[in-house]
């Protein structure tokens, strides 16, 4: 599934992350392949997102959150 | 002689940098521009132990090296450039102890550039709120460095600090990690076609459009021992390569940081829980904006009073003191007065950028940012445009300078261009006396009507800002790379010292850069409006003299109807009879023609400008009102200034885009004379169309 799925207050950890999309700033801020998401807060209509990646906290929209690839603990 | 070395500070947004800045330079600081661009450049002196004095930048925030916005890439031109004045002796990286994982990212690249850098883990206070603890020694080996613990909020470690810089020369230059087996035969293909050059200095000419001494990015080509490659692998790699420094991070931070997760206690959750909240969130939002609201116009007034007062008994004083002539007036009527346009801003600006400040130091801003982000998006802007269109309301100078952390060209340039919309402080003035001419007193429903039309006014620059954003981003084909990330910080209480140099700096920018263009276009204002052609304006004195004869008008009123008969037929007086007939179908006479004109300089002097024309001597408002009252339309008779020419004029000042300043700073923004000037062409062209309809119709 991808990050836009992601319920509030969930955990998950990123899988992949399609470095095309994704501009390298997002990378550098600690979203990579491996590291643990958890989705904080939502703007109402779930966008922007309010997440927290691997102990950083910052908000990215909807559309870049689509290209980002995740696996939920539960699951 | 003591010796300077260049120091520079580095590290990501929100880690406290400008709090160490702060701390080391005190008030040794200046802000400046980058040559050609118009990101700050902070510098500043301070003094190190064993008479070694420190030349000190804080360079921009940047979460790597690797540039995304303008201001980043002056990080790294800076770096890459050895013959660069500026170039560091010493690199100073900055890091918050809550995030050092990923603070350390730009401490593995500086390392790789071999300049000597010393670590600073800074907000060393929280440690025990967090339940973080350091084992500097272990981190130190690991990292290759010296690390300073400091906290710039309870001012511990800073002598610490200033001691490791001064002996700079026992750092090592050696990266802390090696990057280049992501890709092994590439780097050493590289190492062989440029044997004499830093492979990590390679690399990030390679990747981004940056060019340092003689070697661009062009220059790197095909050899038999190396080949360049695609874009896309390129990305790719660096993918790779931030994965590679991460896990190197994740490995250090393992053996020398531990974090009880028990003892650490966090604001945040609670704090974002209300102000990130569906409701409550805009709510608070909207209670802090009508705060500011308050402290603008309320509480501003009181210091604008006094300094309106002031300027004009100084003006008085300087006509009274010195010998009558050309100079005196030149000085007291054209530099005093202008000077006074200028110094009265001082407490709105002060009041915005204390709030402004208060509001970004605390990390609420963000928060605003990620509330307004979908809304906005709507209209083709970002969350990010908020603080600008919120800025504008007092000023649109400020408010285009602070577009500059919106990262989509095209969501930053409508930003720009739509900002002047919003009603400025210098708009007030107009409105006030124009209502309170035109607007009936009585109320609807406990408000009055002149309050309403105010809110109104203000309503329809919001609504003009906004709805031109959208009609802009429909047009306007601009490919730009379209991406958001904001971080959200940890919420702070605002350090006082860092509050008060944000405002003390922003005032002196707008005094020193606005203000030399209010000032100069007041004196040739002034100049425009004492001097005339021909006898009517030289000879005035003996025309009005003799007209009014038979009148028995006291010397006062006298003097009063020469000046207005100067002005008629001085140079400015002529422009505004020229153009007559270009606003005779708006209701307005040559008189308004005049202000408007003058009002090009800043929208306010319209009022003093209908004050010299009037030939009222004193600014009060009540007298000049009484007079614009009596003021009879020349060709239908009946008041000039009735409820149709009222609020045509009203909405002429809502649209029209009467401020040089702002288009000087468009100019600057855009780097391009093409945006300031469609601004101004189309800026205009609505409001006379509006004020147009709206006068032929209510006639």
């Amino acid at each position: 599934m991808t990050l836009a799925e992601l319920k509030r207050g969930q955990n998950a950890i990123i899988t992949d992350v399609s470095s095309k999309k994704i501009p390298l700033k997002l990378l550098e801020m600690g979203c990579l392949p491996g590291n643990s998401v958890e989705l904080v807060q939502v703007a109402p209509f779930s966008d922007p997102m309010y997440l927290n990646i691997n102990g950083t906290h910052l908000a990215i929209r909807k559309e870049t959150a689509i290209h980002i690839l995740i696996e939920t603990n539960d699951a | 002689m003591p010796k300077q070395i260049n120091v520079a500070l580095i590290g990501n947004p929100n880690t406290g940098k400008t709090s160490v800045f702060n701390a080391l330079t005190g008030l040794n600081q200046k802000v400046g521009n980058y040559p050609g661009i118009t990101v700050e450049k902070k510098e500043g002196v301070c003094k190190l132990p064993r008479g070694v004095k420190a030349h000190i930048i804080d360079l921009p925030g940047t979460y790597s090296l690797n540039a995304s916005s303008l201001d980043e890439s002056v990080v790294i031109e800076l770096l890459l450039n050895k013959n660069d004045k500026d170039y560091p002796d010493v690199a100073v990286v900055i890091t918050d102890v809550e995030n050092l994982k990923r603070n350390l990212l730009i401490y593995t690249q500086i390392k790789d550039l071999e300049i000597p850098t010393i670590l600073v883990i800074n907000m060393s206070d929280r440690m025990a709120y967090k339940g973080i603890s350091l084992d500097i020694e272990k981190l130190e080996a690991q990292l290759d460095t010296k690390i300073a613990l400091i906290s710039t909020r309870k001012k511990q470690g800073v002598d610490n600090l200033k001691d490791l810089i001064s002996n700079y020369q026992n750092l090592s230059i050696e990266p802390c990690l090696s990057t280049q087996d992501i890709d092994i035969d590439y780097f050493k293909g590289l190492k062989k076609a440029f044997p004499n050059q830093s492979l990590y200095k390679l690399w990030l000419v390679i990747t981004q459009d940056v060019n340092f001494g003689k070697i661009s990015r062009n220059t790197i080509k095909d050899t038999s021992s190396f080949k360049t490659k695609k874009d896309s692998d390129l990305k790719r790699l660096q993918q790779k390569e931030t994965i590679k420094r991460y896990q190197f991070i994740n490995n250090v931070l393992k053996e020398g940081q531990t974090i009880d997760l028990k003892t650490a206690k966090d604001l945040r959750i609670k704090l974002d829980r209300i102000l990130t909240h569906k409701v409550w969130g805009y709510l608070i939002f909207g209670i802090i904006l009508l705060t500011i609201f308050q402290a603008i116009y309320d509480w501003s007034s009181v210091p604008m009073d006094f300094i309106d007062n002031a300027f004009a008994s100084l003006s008085d004083w300087t006509k009274n003191t010195l010998p009558a002539g050309a100079f005196t007036n030149l000085l007291a009527e054209g530099i005093i007065s202008g000077l006074g346009g200028i110094v009265i801003f001082i407490p709105q600006i002060a009041f915005l950028f204390l709030f402004i400040a208060v509001l970004e130091e605390s990390g609420y801003m963000s928060r605003v940012v990620f509330l307004m982000d979908r809304i906005m998006r709507r209209f083709g802007l970002s969350g990010k445009s908020v603080v600008p269109l919120i800025s504008g309301t007092a000023c649109a100078i400020p408010a285009i300078m602070a577009t500059r952390n919106i990262e989509s060209w095209k969501e930053r340039l409508i930003t720009i261009l739509v900002t002047p919309f919003t009603t400025c402080s210098a708009r007030l003035p107009v409105y006030l006396i124009i209502i309170s001419l035109v607007i009936p007193e009585g109320r609807f429903f406990g408000l009055s009507y002149q309050a309403l039309t105010l809110m109104l006014l203000y309503l329809i620059g919001f609504g003009a800002a906004v709805g031109s954003a959208w009609i802009l981003n429909k047009i306007l084909k601009i490919k730009s790379r379209k991406f958001f990330v904001v971080e959200m910080p940890n919420y702070k209480l605002p350090l006082f010292k860092n509050v008060a140099l944000t405002v003390l700096e922003k005032t002196k920018s707008f005094i020193f850069g606005a203000g030399k263009i209010i000032l100069a276009i007041s004196i040739v204002l002034w100049f425009l409006a004492s001097y005339g052609p021909g006898t009517e304006f030289n000879n005035a004195e003996e025309i009005v003299t003799e007209q009014y004869a038979s009148n028995n008008l006291s010397q006062i009123e006298l003097e009063q109807k020469i000046a207005s008969h100067k002005l008629e037929h001085s140079f400015i007086g002529i422009a505004g009879h020229a153009i007559e007939p270009a606003i005779r179908p708006l209701g307005y006479d040559w008189k308004i023609g005049i202000a408007i004109v003058s009002s090009f300089a800043a929208r306010e002097v319209f009022v003093g400008t209908l004050a010299t024309i009037y030939s009222v001597g004193s600014d009060q408002e009540a007298t000049i009102k009484n007079r614009m009252a009596a003021e009879v339309n020349p060709i239908l008779g009946g008041p000039l200034f009735n409820l149709a020419s009222g609020i045509s004029l009203l909405l002429f000042y809502a649209f029209a885009m009467q401020c040089m300043s702002t288009l000087a700073i468009v100019k600057r923004e855009t780097n391009s004379w093409k945006w300031p000037i469609l601004q101004l062409t189309i800026m205009t062209a609505i409001a006379y169309i509006v004020a147009f309809i709206a006068y032929q119709f209510l006639k």
